[in-house]
């Protein structure tokens, strides 16, 4: 039993070590460098495998482009510098975070206003039941009688 | 029949809207290049073949050229070096190259091996020119206009029908005559 969790516990240490230290062997000596550079390679896709990150990517593009946001971070450059920059060359694809333009301005508004429709909807019909309620003489009220 | 106007609506809309999505849906994943219509990175690499000048992207100046970006490792280049070499030949329009993460010596076998089409070959070794222009996948092949400004791209092999359908009819009707 002892045994079990040991290993268990153990798993789960290589797993997040895993995590942190995959494929990406390069660390920025600045914490606060170092944490941005992992939330962007974690947000930028790897275009030549498209479903993972340039941080999870073991594939050649990938390094290249840690390497070049490394670079830009220690150049200076802000995060949207760097957004900015992937961007344009390969486009808005390679943001796992969409941004908001008036090309997709529908998608991101269509969800709070089905919501909005079907709030409206709803309200709708409860009062129309209420008032239904309210004048039929069929309906027994809640004390039971008619 | 008027309870079912409403959904019935809703429910064109959605087939019209999904018709539109499919229609303009990149085929096979190809990813649009944000740099079609802009103005084409700069870039200055050492040449291949020629170790006493650089490739340069402002010597390209002023000419129609093609950019094929390749590499010795990538299976499709070899597919479509055939075409290139045909299109290299018939002298309507130079093909720069751009070696891509490769080495110097496998790229120079190949060269010997499957004939030079190119004009000029930059070496990227880095992939830090191939970053600028925003490649993710070779073979890519860039056609650039004498403004300097990136008309089309194709990734993947250059066949004769890109080469027909896409890329001639692009360049001036005197340049695209000979092929």
């Amino acid at each position: 039993m002892c045994r079990s969790w040991l290993l268990m516990a153990l798993m789960i240490a290589t797993l997040s070590i895993r995590s942190a230290y995959g494929i990406d062997a390069t660390s920025i000596a600045d914490p606060a460098l170092e944490a941005r550079y992992l939330e962007l390679t974690h947000e930028l896709r790897c275009m030549q495998c498209q479903n993972e990150s340039i941080a999870d990517s073991p594939v050649g593009l990938a390094s290249d482009l840690r390497r070049e946001v490394r670079n830009m971070l220690l150049a200076g450059k802000t995060d949207d510098e760097v957004r900015d920059y992937m961007v344009s060359r390969y486009g808005e694809f390679i943001l796992f975070r969409p941004r908001f333009s008036a090309r997709n301005a529908w998608l991101w508004l269509a969800p709070p206003l089905f919501l909005l429709i079907g709030l409206g909807v709803a309200v709708r019909v409860v009062r129309q039941r209420a008032a239904l309620a309210a004048t039929d003489p069929e309906v027994p009220d809640d004390d039971g009688r008619s | 029949m008027n309870r079912f106007a409403l959904p019935l609506g809703l429910f064109a809309l959605l087939v019209v809207v999904l018709a539109i999505s499919i229609r303009h849906s990149p085929n096979k994943g190809t990813i649009v290049s944000p740099l079609l219509g802009r103005a084409a990175p700069g870039f200055a690499l050492p040449s291949l073949t020629d170790a006493q000048h650089a490739v340069r992207s402002q010597d390209l100046k002023g000419r129609w050229y093609l950019l094929n970006v390749w590499g010795t490792w990538c299976v499709e280049c070899r597919a479509e070096h055939s075409m290139l070499v045909e299109v290299g030949h018939s002298g309507v329009i130079p093909i720069i190259g751009l070696d891509w993460k490769d080495e110097d010596d496998h790229a120079l076998e190949w060269l010997a091996q499957l004939g030079n089409p190119y004009q000029a070959i930059g070496v990227d070794h880095d992939g830090r020119t191939a970053i600028d222009w925003g490649v993710y996948g070779a073979p890519e092949t860039f056609l650039v206009n004498p403004q300097g400004i990136v008309v089309y791209k194709l990734v993947g092999p250059l066949t004769r029908e890109s080469w027909t359908q896409e890329f001639l009819p692009r360049l001036p009707p005197r340049a695209s005559a000979g092929l």
